[in-house]
């Protein structure tokens, strides 16, 4: 039954909003994972973000298709967390340890183990809309357990002028979403988020951005 | 087989000779393709290839309904306001103001669908004029306020405004003492600007040598622009005897008007790319760019030809 709910959520629903009320100007489509294990590493505005991205992926591969999202935020109360497990498909990953030795990356490393493609926020939360906030090194340490999975820079932008933090109607706006190549690590974590970094800011410089403030 | 259409003879005999003219395209691009290797007309064929399928939507969307029709014309708005929108520059206290804006489009065509000339008239330069700024004062930013609410209006008075009037064109009242269709009247206007922008283009090609507008469009000539207008005055004198009631002296004076006022949209909206920094207004019609791209004549020569028409005819 929540398969179906899934699939009408993501199949429909979603796609209805991201093509026709948003609308998407995506680049390099053919860089996108055309199966798992992946990891989709973008930078984070609004919660339309991860369902963008979703829908340049077939259909096919929905049963595989997790975003990684916040517990403390999405599994606040029991009906939020219904949805958010059941139909938007989240993995659920804790942001601050509750044991000393907790192993926090352990749900994302159990996902990618079942062949699945993860959308990841290395910026944590979605912050000022439209505004970069730093890249934590979240993402250095899945490469580095992972160093075979591809991790793919994603860049968007126009999401969070469309939904922001702290909003909840829609306004339609174009939206860019460019795909980068993926990334190989080296055995430096430090040196691997520069690499992203640089990575985001060149699919960035890709197209000149109308400006919003 | 009997096919429920609303559109006159006359409509569909040009619809065809459309076709005629693609299938004719697509041979000369296929002939040019041939054993080149280069990729040099790629951008020609896909081109020719989106012509096709805006023609395939455009005909399906006029031929059967006028309900139909009107709701076209009424998403195309959407989008090319859309596509505006996300071009310019916005303040993220206006996202509430551009949802009023988002919100004029059903309602002007409206409108349009019950044939209410007044309000079709005056609800965008009137009163969405100041519903928008009120909307925008009452927020209480006032950074930026006079080019946002500049740009906003500009906006709806060409996005919305200016192509609703295509719509208004199947509504305008068939009989005494003018016999016309309006589908006849929108299948008019439209294929003359589009046939004005490529014959602008080709013979801006093939003569070209004085520039025009230099500053805003860095390829418009003097000789594109001439000998645009001149055919296309030549094709409206052709057809505006199949399609419009039209007098022979009032169908090369629309000849002209729809030459010049086509022209005058495509570099306006060329300004406005330039003002902004990009090259093309979106990716949504391979080898065309975006809606903006496509209609930027029609935002003129759709009003200007609606008016001469309602004035002098109806």
């Amino acid at each position: 039954m929540a398969w179906l709910l899934r699939l009408f959520f993501y199949g429909v629903l979603v796609r209805l909003v991201v093509l026709f009320v948003l609308g998407l100007n995506v680049r390099h489509r053919e860089r996108l994972p055309a199966k798992g294990p992946a990891v989709l590493a973008a930078n984070h505005n609004s919660h339309l973000d991860a369902m963008a991205m979703i829908s340049l992926l077939p259909l096919r591969l929905l049963p595989k298709v997790r975003p990684v999202a916040a517990a403390d935020y999405f599994l606040r109360n029991r009906l939020l967390a219904w949805f958010a497990l059941e139909v938007v498909g989240i993995v659920p990953l804790n942001r601050q340890r509750r044991t000393p030795d907790e192993d926090l990356l352990a749900p994302v490393a159990e996902a990618l183990a079942r062949g699945e493609i993860l959308v990841f926020f290395p910026e944590g939360s979605r912050g000022e809309p439209e505004q970069l906030a730093e890249f934590k090194s979240g993402l250095a340490r899945i490469a580095e357990r992972r160093p075979d999975v591809p991790v793919i820079p994603v860049y968007t932008y126009g999401l969070g002028k469309a939904l922001p933090k702290g909003e909840w109607m829609i306004v339609p706006f174009f939206v860019d979403i460019f795909v980068g190549e993926p990334l190989q690590f080296d055995g430096d974590r430090a040196a691997y988020m520069d690499r992203y970094r640089e990575a985001m800011a060149a699919l960035a410089r890709e197209e000149k951005h109308a400006d919003w403030s | 087989m009997n096919l429920d259409v609303w559109v006159p003879r006359s409509v569909l005999v040009v619809l065809g000779a459309i076709v005629v003219l693609l299938v004719m395209a697509s041979a000369i691009v296929f002939v040019l393709r041939r054993g080149d290797e280069t990729g040099r007309h790629a951008e020609l064929a896909s081109r020719v290839r989106s012509w096709w399928v805006m023609v395939a939507v455009f005909a399906i969307a006029i031929a059967f309904r006028r309900g139909v029709a009107i709701a076209f014309f009424a998403v195309l708005s959407f989008l090319a306001l859309k596509e505006y929108l996300s071009l310019i520059p916005t303040r993220r206290t206006d996202r509430h103001v551009l949802f009023w804006v988002y919100l004029c489009v059903p309602i002007q065509f409206w409108w349009v669908w019950r044939e209410w000339y007044n309000l079709f008239l005056i609800f965008i330069p009137v009163w969405a004029f100041l519903f928008v700024a009120m909307r925008m004062v009452t927020r209480g930013d006032t950074k930026d306020f006079l080019r946002a609410a500049g740009t906003i209006h500009w906006g709806l008075m060409t996005m919305v405004f200016g192509l609703s009037h295509l719509a208004y064109l199947l509504v305008l009242p068939d009989g005494k003492p003018i016999a016309a269709h309006g589908a006849a009247l929108l299948l008019f206007v439209v294929l003359l600007t589009q046939l004005n922008d490529v014959l602008q283009y080709v013979w801006g090609r093939a003569l070209g040598r004085r520039k025009v507008l230099e500053s805003v469009s860095p390829k418009k000539t003097v000789e594109g622009l001439v000998g645009g207008v001149l055919s296309t005055t030549l094709v409206s004198f052709l057809l505006a005897p199949v399609l419009t009631p039209l007098t022979r002296a009032d169908s090369i004076a629309v000849g002209l008007m729809i030459g010049i006022g086509g022209f005058l949209g495509d570099v306006t909206v060329s300004a406005v790319k330039r003002d902004i920094g990009v090259k093309d207004s979106g990716t949504l019609i391979p080898g065309h760019g975006g809606i903006l791209d496509r209609i930027d004549s029609l935002l003129f020569t759709a009003p200007l030809f609606f008016h001469f028409m309602a004035y002098f005819y109806f």
